[in-house]
């Protein structure tokens, strides 16, 4: 069928902000969409909160708006840009229950806006999970035992009708937040409540447990004529109730017959006819009982997924490309296969090698949450590798994962352990089961053993025990004892040569020279979709250690761009957008651009963003091996964060060819002593701070500089275990118990500047002339981290001159360091004059996006052209010299969003260590507008009224004043507890006093509770928090009223109340309209 | 590698994979056609699979084993390929139906494989050389080139007739129910099925899953030798005939095509892909080697009446030759990916044939209404007589 004739512009819904669950895989997606149906002919409407997306571009879609993905938002863009249809499903859950919403607002209906890509009928269908159980039923496949339930007294009824354990799932939310496991009755109770307040139509859905048994996923394609594929087959590695996000996934399905797969499949296909998803992809997951192969359908989503982006990297079949078009009416046969470009994409993949994905976990920085996996999403980002065999798979994942392991490298936990007790760390599933596997083999305990313990099926038991038997043979053994055919044996079981080095008991570099010497060297294979049976035109390659060579280089001029590898906090989607942006860059100069990356979510690693794409991990061993083969003409660390960065010095030294900004220049930036010498030079001022290799050398340069002090370990990614310490005893505390603190490892000690605003400066230099692309005034005050703290650009209450002075600084850095391409500077500006740096990053950072949606010029392609060796000249932007483009006629705000709800039990502040997920924009002509936008698309909605409760510490007392008068001059009513509440009397505010958790009922917790409250402000007292505050805290983030923990940033949410307060119509502005006001 | 046996695969142009040993140790080289297979499961079907006779499979998914062997995934009373190759034979077996190690199996049947092998380096050297025969061998009695010679002498698979070796010496009936989860295999009393129509079926190596799938559909089945004149088939009174897949190049069939030409018009025919071939032979066709055959389980086939796409079993190395077909001849399938014949029909005379593997096994399951078709024909031809 070809495409439809009756729509001609569409509107596309994407997922906002990246939190857990929803990450960024729905810009692959949605990049993916909006890329096929502007080939077609499509005029595309996007709406995306987040500025970090590469959908978001201005070019990429027609119309592009940075708005709140709000039904309401949502509605005012239709009835602005009058599509013709709606797409939901490339936008995750966000998308599809937005389209509900409008459909039950009629918002379709009264636009004559068709919805495409999925039914009402079947959004509702799959995602209600009654509706769904019945429509199993009714094609005769078995779902777990199961009940809705609407209130405890429900969930009670059901719980005895099914036994324990059992698993809830509240209804409609990303990632099973508010979901778990119940082992006992005593349980029940609060467990329910939880999820019902997790869920937000109030459902949760209680069924049967199925732990122990298989979880397999299926990802179905399906066309308006009714031919149905299946993309991929996904086992999962952990049993059924560990979230599938959370778990270890192979494709494809290792241990079970074709009968049996068959029997998933008919299944599979049944299930999307029956739910109606008639043009599209969807995921369908099942468990399996792995003693008798009884199959239980667990859930359908009629949506591209994380696991369909998956599937698309694991096959090389693009779902979202073709869901996309499959959406506008073509079939699947009128499609073609973009990798052997002469076959259609109507047919299954088939795949002649493993891989493995192994999802990435940051509990580190969420001290007392729980860190047992299971039914709700915990992890952060994923790793995606390629292997010849499920060994070399596995093995070469977990080097992906950035973990500082190259194997199964963990002796000492065992060690420390006894056979029995390594075993038993084996039987919850957690972040580290993998190594514990490992380690309980080497132990001594048995595959049978193992199997029973964590229900992992024996096979993939068995690969992991002849890896460590493997290992226990090679320990102590000379290197020079390894001759050839063992030397590639290991290494097509995907042994790294610093596992190796390890057991060898000698160095990588003479691993890999001996392995050079024996002639031992990775080939190159294609992911062609079709197991070499038809040509592939699309050079997507993974190494191995078989003979057969894919794809040999072209003669062309080169660049290779190094991603970010797996995402975590502090190094997310905003690193992959500036690796995309130099691939285009550089595209369109000419040069074949090479892309080396292990994350299946981005956008880097589709198979047409760059020339050649390597699916490696980013270790040296892995992009050595790249290099020496493709050898470009340069490579680019600059753009994939600390990932590159950290093989910089070793990449430099084996020679290969960085480009842009010397290594030694990143060495200055990043080596405290060096840099502190080079500020002195320049006559900048720094904080006062000092460097101390044990407790007394800390506690005396305390002395000396003060309290209180910022603290933190050199070298860390996103402030882990920063902190401010107020105290000699917190001091000595931290020193003892927070780090491991020695020569090599120093601590640095800084003053910690009270009530500074801090300043992130973006430059550039081209590597003679400097240029300030951005400069964004922070809302929380120094002592949040960069990555967690809301800002604004242009700056809203620095003085011109400042700003000046600011732009002066950070270009008199670029050019003091030798930068070519971006230098990221961070300022504290304290009583409005007195200027602080705090730290300078010569590379791409997190903001670069969001400068760039901003400013509207896309400055990581600038910066790829500039390390090509292109001038500001040669680029047509010599006139942005110094202090870069004029302030924009709008204010940018970009907030940020919080993983707060998924690790309960943590205490929902903002400190220097870094916490957000993502993050979102908000855009408009005044800072409080913008802040209003961004705060409702990070998913708080500023209260226009009601009850505000204010709790701060005393050295934010003074500043909160004048914040409480402005919310009661704003009609809100004020709650204090006694110190507070004096405090604000004093200074002429009315307060109502409430009494504190220890002073009894009512209290302030029985205040939250009654409903009475909208907004609370708490700031934290010390960093030994106390009882009543951390409460508080808790308390407010499970009852979803929006908390502010800084005065700073309720001062700016009082703003914009006082601006939605007064009647307005909602107006949108695109990207585009925003940008063409520019001058 | 430790304790292994080497062993090696040569090509007949004298290109050489070396690897280990598994499953039957070779007494002498295995010498056949090398084939790849891209199907990801199903390996005990394919190994037991009669059109593979005179083959040796290599197996394009690298982990070969996993599921072990069991008693109910095989497609006829033994293992065909003459030879198996693959990259990793799995150490373990690990499914709740294996019964023996793929290892155990192989050497129960006498069948050689040869492990650690670069499967993605065969299937390219095949696609783009063309498939050809190879020598395999486990040990060092005989040497590289005398496997090369061996490959070469043996020539080409066109010209050879397999069907001989493999159809069944004299007529049997069949009752067995194709494989359900809960139940296994099943059998049909014989006594309930002698009401049914009556279809014979002309044994070329014929799957069992075929004459399951022709029982589960209603038939009474009897399979007879390939060799069966057209008398001796009528004499069975058929409702209805079937041509079985098998191995061997087509053209050599005429003994086969022969009675089923005489026959053709007198009940309704449906072939599966050798029956396809004699179909095509037996109204006027001609076919032709491809250069290296379709053999897995996920190539597109276009229904031409509905414009539906089904997703198919596949495993020949030679196809009819569409431009050799009469005019009464209908063209029903298409192969999207090489727009070879994939199905054709003569509606006059009752006939239709596919060339891919309506009964899947291994493979999905897309185009079992083609089972349901021969019956409502041979059905509605006992209605109208």
């Amino acid at each position: 069928m070809p495409k439809r004739s009756d729509i001609s512009s569409i509107l596309l819904i994407g997922s906002g902000p990246i939190v857990i669950g929803q990450a960024c895989e729905f810009d692959y997606s949605g990049t993916q969409a909006i890329k096929a149906l502007k080939e077609e002919g499509f005029r595309v409407i996007l709406i995306n909160s987040n500025p970090a997306t590469i959908m978001t571009d201005p070019e990429f879609a027609d119309v592009t708006y940075i708005e709140p993905i709000t039904a309401d938002y949502v509605e005012s863009i239709i009835a602005k840009e009058r599509p013709d249809a709606v797409l939901p499903t490339m936008g995750g859950q966000t998308a599809l229950n937005i389209a509900l919403e409008l459909d039950e607002r009629g918002v379709f209906a009264r636009y004559g806006c068709a919805l495409i890509g999925a039914t009402v009928d079947a959004i509702k269908t799959a995602e209600d999970r009654e509706l769904f159980r019945q429509a199993m039923e009714e094609i005769g496949l078995a779902s777990a035992r199961s009940g809705v339930a609407r209130s405890v007294r429900d969930a009670e009824a059901i719980a005895e009708k099914i036994g324990y354990p059992l698993i809830l799932r509240p209804s409609r939310t990303l990632g099973g937040t508010g979901g778990g496991i119940v082992e006992h009755p005593q349980e029940l109770i609060q467990k329910v409540s939880q999820a019902l307040s997790a869920s937000p139509n109030r459902e949760v859905l209680i069924e049967q447990s199925l732990i122990g048994w298989k979880e397999i996923e299926l990802e179905v394609m399906r066309d308006l004529k009714d031919n149905v594929v299946i993309v991929c087959a996904i086992e999962n590695f952990d049993p059924m109730g560990v979230h599938t996000g959370d778990s270890i996934t192979v494709a494809p399905i290792q241990t079970l017959t074709d009968k049996e797969y068959q029997l998933l499949r008919n299944a599979a296909i049944a299930i999307i006819r029956r739910i109606g998803v008639e043009t599209g992809g969807s995921n369908v997951q099942f468990a399996l009982n792995p003693n008798t192969g009884d199959i239980i359908v667990i859930e359908m989503n009629p949506r591209v997924s994380r696991s369909s982006a998956l599937a698309s990297k694991a096959t090389g079949f693009p779902i979202a490309k073709i869901a996309a078009k499959l959406a506008v009416g073509y079939t699947l046969d009128e499609i073609t296969n973009d990798i052997t470009k002469e076959t259609p994409a109507c047919f299954e993949p088939s795949i002649d090698y493993v891989v493995v994905k192994i999802p990435r976990f940051n509990f580190e920085k969420f001290p007392l949450a729980e860190t047992t996996l299971g039914t709700q999403m915990k992890s952060v980002g994923e790793v995606l590798s390629f292997g010849r065999t499920f060994s070399e798979a596995l093995q070469k994942a977990i080097c992906s994962m950035e973990l500082g392991s190259a194997g199964f490298d963990r002796e000492q936990w065992a060690r420390d352990l006894g056979r029995d007790e390594v075993l038993e760390e084996c039987r919850l599933p957690r972040a580290e089961r993998l190594w514990y596997l490992g380690e309980a083999l080497r132990a001594g305990n048995s595959v049978a053993a193992l199997n029973k313990t964590t229900g992992i099926d024996p096979w993939f038991l068995s690969t992991i025990q002849s890896i460590i038997e493997e290992e226990e043979g090679l320990r102590e053994r000379p290197l020079s004892s390894i001759e050839g055919d063992e030397a590639r044996s290991l290494k097509q079981r995907g042994f790294s040569d610093a596992r190796l080095a390890t057991l060898l008991r000698c160095r990588e570099a003479e691993v890999r020279e001996r392995r050079r010497a024996l002639g031992v060297l990775p080939s190159f294979k294609s992911v062609d979709t079709c197991a070499a049976e038809f040509e592939a035109f699309t050079p997507y390659l993974y190494a191995n250690y078989d003979d057969h060579n894919d794809a040999p280089p072209t003669e062309r001029r080169k660049i290779m761009i190094l991603g970010s590898g797996p995402n975590r906090i502090g190094q997310g989607i905003e690193f992959d957008y500036c690796c995309v942006h130099a691939v285009q860059a550089l595209r369109a100069d000419g040069y074949e651009a090479i892309m080396v990356n292990c994350n299946p979510e981005t956008v880097s690693t589709d198979y047409d963003i760059s020339d050649r794409l390597y699916f490696e991990p980013l270790t040296l061993e892995s992009v050595l091996a790249i290099v020496e083969r493709e050898r470009p003409h340069g490579v680019i660390i600059q753009f994939g964060g600390q990932t590159p960065l950290k093989l910089a010095a070793d990449l430099a030294a084996a020679g290969v060819p960085i480009i842009g900004t010397s290594v030694e220049a990143i060495d200055i930036a990043e080596d405290r002593e060096r840099f502190s010498a080079l500020v002195k030079k320049l006559g900048l001022r720094q904080p006062e701070g000092a460097l101390a290799r044990s407790v007394d050398e800390a506690v005396a340069a305390a002395r000396t500089i003060g309290f209180p002090l910022m603290i933190r370990p050199s070298f860390v990614l996103g402030g882990r275990a920063m902190r401010v310490v107020t105290t000699e005893a917190e001091l000595r505390s931290y020193m003892q118990e927070s780090v491991s603190v020695s020569h090599d490892r120093p601590v640095l000690l800084d003053r910690y500047l009270t009530n500074a605003i801090e300043v992130d400066v973006d430059a550039i230099r081209d590597g003679t002339t400097s240029l300030v692309a951005g400069v964004m005034e922070h809302v929380e005050r120094a002592g949040v981290h960069s990555g967690d703290s809301s800002c604004c650009m242009p700056p809203h209450t620095l003085s011109d001159a400042v700003v000046a002075e600011l732009k002066r600084q950070a270009c008199l850095l670029a050019e003091s360091l030798g930068v070519r391409g971006l230098l990221n500077v961070q300022f504290a500006v304290q009583g409005g004059k007195e200027i602080y740096l705090i730290e300078a990053n010569p590379r791409a950072s997190r903001t670069v996006p969001f400068v760039s949606k901003a400013s509207g010029i896309p400055w990581a392609k600038v910066a790829a052209r500039v390390m090509a060796g292109k001038s500001f000249g040669e680029l047509g932007i010599s006139s942005l010299a110094g202090s870069g483009p004029k302030n924009p006629p709008y204010y940018s705000i970009k907030a940020c969003v919080f993983p707060f709800a998924k690790f309960r039990g943590f205490d929902p502040l903002l400190g220097p260590e870094m916490r957000s997920t993502g993050e979102v924009m908000g855009i408009d002509t005044s800072f409080a507008g913008g802040y209003a936008r961004a705060e409702l698309a990070g998913g708080v909605q500023l209260p226009l009224s009601g009850g505000a409760f204010v709790s701060v510490n005393d050295g934010d007392k003074e500043e909160v004043v004048p914040v409480a008068r402005r919310l009661a001059e704003l009609g809100f009513s004020l709650y204090a507890t006694a110190g507070t509440a004096a405090f604000l009397t004093s200074h002429g505010v009315s307060v109502s006093t409430i009494q504190k958790v220890r002073e009894g009922s009512p209290h302030v917790i029985d205040l939250l509770g009654s409903g009475k409250i909208s907004l609370v402000i708490n700031t934290p007292e010390g960093h030994g928090t106390f009882l009543d505050s951390r409460s508080i805290r808790l308390v407010a983030n499970e009852l979803r009223i929006p908390i502010f923990t800084t005065v700073a940033a309720v001062a700016a949410a009082a703003e914009s109340i006082a601006l939605l307060r007064v009647p307005h119509e909602r107006t949108v502005v695109s990207l585009q309209e925003y940008h063409s006001r520019l001058g | 590698m430790k304790g292994m046996i080497p062993a090696v695969l040569a090509l007949a142009d004298g290109t050489v994979f070396r690897g280990y040993g598994f499953g039957a140790p070779s007494l002498r080289p295995s010498v056949g056609e090398v084939v790849f297979n891209t199907s990801m499961y199903g390996y005990q079907e394919i190994l037991t699979d009669p059109s593979y006779a005179g083959q040796i499979m290599c197996f394009t998914y690298p982990h070969i084993g996993n599921v072990g062997c069991n008693d109910d995934d095989v497609e006829s009373g033994r293992v065909f390929v003459d030879g198996v190759v693959v990259r990793e034979v799995s150490a373990i077996t690990s499914n709740f139906r294996a019964r023996r190690s793929l290892g155990e199996y192989l050497r129960n049947a006498g069948v050689t494989g040869i492990g650690g092998i670069d499967t993605r380096a065969v299937t390219t050297h095949l696609r783009s050389h063309g498939a050809q025969m190879g020598a395999l061998f486990a040990g060092d009695r005989i040497g590289v080139d005398d496997l090369v010679s061996m490959a070469r002498a043996a020539g080409s698979m066109e010209g050879k007739d397999y069907v001989k070796a493999v159809t069944c010496a004299k007529p049997y009936a069949w009752n067995e129910l194709p494989w359900d989860l809960a139940r296994g295999i099943q059998e049909v009393p014989f006594e309930s099925l002698v009401t049914r129509p009556h279809v014979v079926a002309v044994d070329c190596g014929i799957k069992r899953h075929i004459l399951r799938l022709l029982v589960d559909v209603g038939f009474r089945v009897t399979v007879v030798p390939a060799s069966t004149s057209a008398d001796g088939i009528r004499a069975l009174r058929p409702d209805g005939v079937f041509l079985s897949n098998g191995p061997g190049d087509p053209a050599t069939l005429d003994y086969v095509v022969e009675p089923a030409r005489a026959l053709l018009g007198t009940v309704p025919f449906f072939g599966i892909c050798l029956g396809h071939q004699i179909l095509g032979q037996a109204v006027g066709g001609k076919t032709f080697k491809l250069k290296f055959g379709h053999r897995g389980g996920n190539h597109p086939v276009k229904d031409l009446a509905t414009g539906k796409v089904e997703i198919t079993v596949q495993n020949h190395g030679f196809a009819v030759d569409q431009g050799s077909l009469p005019n009464n001849v209908v063209v029903s399938h298409l192969n999207l990916n090489d727009g070879t014949v994939e199905g054709l029909a003569v509606p006059e005379l009752r006939a239709f044939s596919v060339q891919y593997h309506p009964e899947a096994s291994p493979g999905p399951h897309d185009s079992r209404y083609l089972f349901e078709r021969f019956y409502q024909a041979v059905v509605g031809d006992q209605v109208h007589v």
